[in-house]
């Protein structure tokens, strides 16, 4: 298969629009079929995308699978995976048959909601893909629409507002890289992404203003994609967003929006600010790590005191995608491998935990931590698989999320010991509110009147978790099912990243006799 | 073989934990408690046939990235096989125990299965624990480390109705966290300076590293002193040092055959192996090490204080175990390893043979746990007085002075305060002579109150105690043989002559007479003895064996000497070269030997006095001393000052972070910015309530998508 890239992306968006255009009614059976559309494409899209996984050589660190053709008005097609963006295929097309799965429960607008799913689907893998900048743009913009609309019609109460805020954070940090972009196609004459990595933007330093620019170009560039990843991310302080998005969206949309959407950003820092901004990066490097330290430790205390399940979930994600940042920007092997690692790792784990909610809130439709207590002694299959995310969030050994906060942290070590000790106390904080949690929802003894004639998960739910609970536990054993595919890759952004780092310090000595 | 012993518990947890709806849960349970058994056999028969050569064992490869690259891995040296006969055969016990504690647990419901999940639960632990031992690199023992951290959550929680217990469980993890957070960064220290994180590389490069400056926060430091104190805080949390010790009296909230394997005998004893697994970098790290004394000595005089006027019986003895693991620190800290373990090794013993009397106690006193409501006992549960009775012998060191003749305890305490001595340490020493004189106070004050004089409390429980099940009291019997010959029976390779230390432990040994100050010794071991390791090997255990008796007899005998030699990392401890403690604490003086013999009558006499003799002795004292009376009993306010210090304020600051910092600051600033579009958007939006907003932009969307699949299919494939 030549175009596996293409299949892969189009086929949910085909889906789509065959239900779009062919599904009628509003009946139960209606209904039935939208959602066996939805999960036979989702599923048929990741089967497929197992070959991408299994065609991928890992040794070669650069694009594999690439596509080119001519698009309309002069503009290129063009897709491709190499180590860094593989995994992220794959993470996609595993996690959105279990979003459909979990969304079984739908009865509002269920067609529309499922044609949302798979564009967004989708969206999701063309920016993984795209090689091309105008394709990327596109992809990542795009794709903020599906989300809005998933949490503006199928939200909760006071999703008109989540809706905008979502949309205007992110859309109003896009803008800045668009407009750099632009610049980019100025200086480079091309779009092509292949071009661009190994094309050297200038790092001259000018004044601007009275203001003196250190690194020139590549600074100014560099903040325009930091404006649009660090919402996507989100790192702190632009983040409030996200718990907001969180609680008014529905269980599918906040899984797909902490298990994908959210890799964007660190997907992005990986694919454009790093391999070609590494000036900008350096100078901004500092700065970089410290956001995620404070991101990691202010989050979680304020996870710490949060009364909606949902809303401390979402501060934990902020948390640990501040271990990703601060990974990225240690540009070593160990915090490179570390960031993929958490954020796929984090992909399972936060799906997981969302579901987690979902799986109550479809019981008793509330999420406040005080309205539960003591599930365990009706549930305890939910108490186990919950116990188990549980663990894995606050990082345990054996499980992925070890891995991954254990690989930042090592790699942060080495660039800055402060940064490092400061984001470790998040393990202990981690502990703190994830624990409470756990206990406040599920220990205790079981008092509550609503609570007595609560049922355990059914199998429906518990297949929807097996997938989930399979990845976590043996990506925690072995991890090198990630770290082989993504090793020689990252190991060659780092070796780049310092090579140009030490070509411009070269060209600066120069330029200073 | 080594890894059916690491793996039979894993596989008794999952067999049980999930198994049992299909196979009953008595068969679960005794599967769990068979192969729990089959380990122990095993491990014994490693322990004994053990030959003192290193082995690695790789299973498969775990995390790697660049240059870092960890297995999952067993290194079998003496010190893994020490640890793996105390974890397996204390495990075991203390499964075939919980068939009669749990058998009918009150805290539960008529019809609720909570044994396979307790017995799964104890299994996983030994898993964990056996994970940890057996590493032969950091982060797998790191693995092991929050393993068993997990377990000892569940199982404390194990009464999840009880909010104590819950929040006794929370207490724990957190708290050993802290003392993670320190020893991840040391783990972090080390990948930096020798770009690896398994032993033998760590290890080999420890001479290099001391030389190091490592840059660590705020200043310049020498690197393995850094690291050294990084690991200890790990060491600190798990062993329930001060300042982090908070968590294990609380830790008693779980089941009492829990309290026995995890909270005395196991668990917190990693801290220990820890630091004496990381012999090879202490020996470089003396202000580190220093630091570790002081720890480990404060630690046994506070805890035992504590101990003096607790009521519960189970928290006297926790108490006990913290201040006993103060002992051991002190040990490893004066660079006299073996002795750490020695005591580690006796003390698993007696202190889960102490726990599971009283848990055989509680049983009898149908789960009364207040020493002010029993009393005049020993005629109604026999076995388990005299059980505890040997217990009580053990950790308070009953034996003849000045020879090798005693209970566990007696061999292997007195050996860590003359090794005290020996080291230099006034500070450990004198600390150590005085919490052993409390330790015998509040060891026998346990006795008297539980078993001697009037029944208090309850009449009806009284009257209705009644000794426990064969189940019980075989693992009592088990380890009551373990109590009192266990230090006889292993003085020698722990603590006897530098020979059969070093063989004992695989340590390469050379030549010395006198204690040789400035032998080339660098030159001379490496010729005669560690050039070729396995020869050495060889040697040594021949001469050991033909000296064996002479060595013995000899005793503490000056003169000629072998010495401590061969590299960082070979055998599975490391002397440096001018450490002379063992020498010296067998060659210090007599009044030194006996002042633990002398405490501990005094600790006696005095428990008697109170508690037999004068028995209102003690509630006047109570009421005359009483600020000190309610500082010990409070625990020395600790955990008072750490709700004010830190819980409440990390709370405070959450609260104000989110309603100030996330409300009014960043969305207050950027709502600002963006000049009131968001709440101008939801208006419009308020206004198109109707929905017809959504569907158009739905259909917009969905339109756009449609175009560029098409032209983007035409376009792509050709």
């Amino acid at each position: 298969m030549d175009n596996i890239l293409s299949i892969v992306t189009f086929v949910p968006a085909l889906a789509g629009l065959i239900l779009a255009v062919f599904l009628r009614g509003e009946d139960a059976a209606a209904q039935r079929n939208a959602k066996l559309v939805a999960l036979f494409a989702s599923t048929v899209t990741f089967l497929v995308s197992i070959g991408i996984y299994t065609g991928f050589d890992p040794a070669n660190t650069g694009f594999q699978f690439v596509e080119e053709g001519e698009w309309l008005l002069g503009l290129k097609y063009k897709m491709g995976v190499d180590g860094i963006s593989v995994l992220f295929v794959l993470l996609t097309t595993f996690i959105m048959p279990l979003t459909i799965l979990a969304s079984w429960n739908v009865t509002h607008r269920v067609k529309e909601y499922m044609i949302a799913f798979l564009l967004l689907e989708t969206l999701m893998l063309g920016v993984f893909m795209a090689l091309d900048l105008v394709l990327f743009y596109l992809f990542f913009e795009a794709g903020l629409i599906p989300m809005f609309l998933i949490i503006g019609i199928w939200g909760g109460k006071e999703r008109i507002y989540a809706s905008f805020k979502f949309f205007l954070y992110t859309f109003l940090g896009s803008v800045l890289m668009l407009v750099a972009m632009v610049a980019m196609y100025a200086d480079a004459q091309t779009t092509d992404i292949t071009v661009l990595l190994t094309h050297q933007f200038s790092a001259a330093s000018f004044s601007v203003l009275g203001v003196h620019v250190v690194g020139g170009m590549q600074t100014l560039m560099f903040l325009a994609f930091f404006a649009s990843f660090a919402v996507k991310m989100p790192m702190w302080p632009v983040h409030t967003w996200l718990p907001d998005a969180h609680v008014q969206a529905p269980t599918a949309g906040s899984v797909v929006l902490a298990a994908i959407l959210l890799k964007m950003g660190g997907y992005g820092f990986l694919r454009f600010s790093l391999p070609m901004f590494p000036v900008g990066s350096d100078v901004l490097t500092p700065m970089v790590l410290w956001m995620s330290a404070i991101a990691v430790v202010y989050t979680s205390l304020v996870a710490m005191v949060q009364e909606d399940m949902k809303k401390l979930i979402a501060y934990s994600s902020v948390a640990h995608m501040g271990f990703v940042t601060m990974g990225i920007f240690a540009a070593n092997q160990q915090g490179v491998d570390g960031a993929i690692f958490q954020m796929l790792s984090h992909g399972f784990i936060s799906a997981a935990l969302f579901l987690c909610v979902g799986v109550i809130y479809d019981r008793m439709h509330t999420r406040e931590i005080d309205a539960y207590g003591g599930l365990v002694s009706r549930m305890p299959a939910y108490a186990l698989v919950f116990m188990l995310f549980t663990m894995a969030n606050v990082g345990l050994p054996g499980t992925s999320g070890f891995v991954g906060e254990f690989l930042t942290l090592m790699g942060t070590f080495q660039k800055n010991t402060w940064v490092a000790a400061v984001a470790a106390t998040g393990v202990i904080f981690s502990a703190g509110y994830a624990l409470w949690l756990y206990r406040r929802v599920v220990f205790g003894d079981l008092i509550r009147e609503s609570l007595k004639s609560i049922t355990d998960m059914d199998s429906r739910e518990r297949l929807v978790f097996a997938p989930l609970i399979v990845m976590t536990i043996l990506l925690g054993v072995y991890p090198s099912l990630v770290t082989d595919i993504i090793g020689p890759s990252t190991a060659a952004l780092v070796s780049n990243f310092d090579s140009a780092l030490a070509a411009a310090d070269t060209a600066t000595q120069v330029a200073s006799h | 073989m080594e890894t059916t012993i690491l793996f039979a518990p894993l596989v008794g947890a999952l067999i049980c934990g999930f198994g049992w709806r299909f196979i009953g849960e008595t068969a679960a349970l005794w599967t769990a408690t068979g192969l729990l058994f089959l380990a122990a056999l095993l491990s014994w028969i490693v322990f004994l046939f053990f030959d003192g050569h290193t082995q690695h064992i790789e299973i498969f490869r775990w995390i790697e990235s660049g240059s870092l690259s960890t297995s999952w891995a067993i290194r079998l040296d003496r010190m893994t096989a020490i640890m793996l006969i105390v974890v397996t055969s204390v495990s075991s016990l203390v499964h075939l125990y919980s068939f009669g504690y749990m058998a009918d647990d009150p805290q539960w419901r008529k019809g609720e299965s909570y044994k396979p999940r307790f017995f799964a639960y104890l299994s996983f632990f030994t898993f964990a624990m056996l994970m940890l031992v057996t590493a032969d690199n950091l982060v797998q023992m790191f693995f092991g480390w929050e393993g068993v951290g997990v377990a000892s959550y569940l199982l404390i929680g194990f009464y999840y109705r009880k909010p104590t217990a819950n929040a006794a469980a929370m207490k724990a993890f957190i708290v050993n966290r802290v003392g993670d957070f320190g020893f991840a960064l040391g783990i972090f220290a080390l990948f930096m300076l020798t770009d690896s994180i398994n032993f033998n590389d760590i290890f080999a490069a420890a001479p290099q590293i001391a030389e190091m400056k490592l840059t660590f926060l705020w200043a310049d430091w020498n690197a393995m002193e850094v690291v050294c104190v990084l690991l200890f805080i790990g060491a600190m949390g798990k062993s329930a040092q001060l300042f982090l010790h908070t968590w294990l009296p609380d830790a008693m909230e779980g089941p009492t055959p829990v309290s026995a394997l995890i909270h005395a005998a196991t668990m917190v004893t990693a801290g220990v192996f820890l630091v004496c697994r990381m012999s090879p970098l202490m020996e470089f790290a003396p202000a580190a090490t220093g630091f570790i004394t002081v720890i480990g000595a404060t630690t046994a005089f506070f805890a035992a204080t504590v101990g003096l006027v607790q009521t519960d019986i189970k928290r006297v003895i926790a108490y006990s175990t913290c201040s006993q693991l103060g002992y051991m620190f002190v040990a490893a800290g004066v660079g006299m390893y073996s002795a750490a373990m020695f005591h580690l090794f006796t003390h698993a013993f007696f202190k889960a043979l102490l726990f599971l009397g009283a848990g055989s106690v509680i049983h009898a006193m149908h789960h009364e746990q207040d020493m002010t409501n029993y009393g005049g006992l020993r005629k109604k549960i026999p076995f388990t007085y005299w059980s505890m009775m040997i217990g009580t012998l053990a950790i308070t060191g009953v034996g003849i002075p000045l020879t090798h003749i005693g209970f566990a305890g007696f061999l292997s305490k007195d050996a860590i305060i003359e090794s005290a001595y020996a080291g230099g340490s006034g500070y450990g020493f004198w600390m150590l002579v005085i919490a052993a004189a409390m330790t015998s106070f509040y060891s026998w004050r346990l006795i008297f109150l539980t078993f001697f004089g009037e029944a208090r409390g309850n009449k009806h429980t009284h009257d209705h105690a009644h000794e426990s099940p064969k189940v019980m009291l075989i693992p009592l019997g088990a380890l009551s043989v373990g109590a009192v010959l266990a230090g006889m029976l292993w003085y020698a390779p722990f603590f006897g002559s530098t020979e059969r230390v070093s063989t004992f432990y695989g340590i390469p040994q050379a030549d010395a007479s006198g204690h040789g100050e400035t032998t080339s010794h660098g030159a001379s071991s490496t010729d005669t003895v560690s050039h070729d390791a396995p020869k050495a090997d060889d040697h040594g255990t021949s001469e050991a064996a033909a000296s064996d008796h002479a060595s013995d007899a000899e005793g503490h005998g000056d003169g000629h000497h072998a010495m401590f030699a061969g590299k960082p990392g070979e055998g599975a401890l490391y002397f440096a070269p001018d450490n002379n403690v063992l020498n010296d604490a067998h060659s210090a003086p007599k009044w030194v030997k006996v002042s633990p013999f002398i405490a501990m009558l005094l600790g006696l006499g005095l428990a008697i006095w109170f508690y037999l003799v004068n028995t209102t002795l003690p509630a006047r004292l109570a009421a005359t001393f009483q600020p000190l009376h309610l500082f010990l009993k409070n625990k020395w306010y600790f955990d008072e000052l750490y709700d004010v210090v830190f819980v409440k304020p990390a709370l405070a600051i959450g609260r104000f972070l989110w309603k100030r910092g996330d409300g009014n600051v960043i969305d207050g600033f950027l709502n600002g910015v963006a000049m009131g579009i968001v709440p101008f958007f939801t208006r419009l939006a308020g206004k198109a309530q109707s929905g017809y907003i959504f569907t158009y932009a739905f259909w917009m969307v969905l339109g756009i998508a449609a175009l560029v699949t098409w032209m983007s299919i035409g376009g792509g494939a050709h």
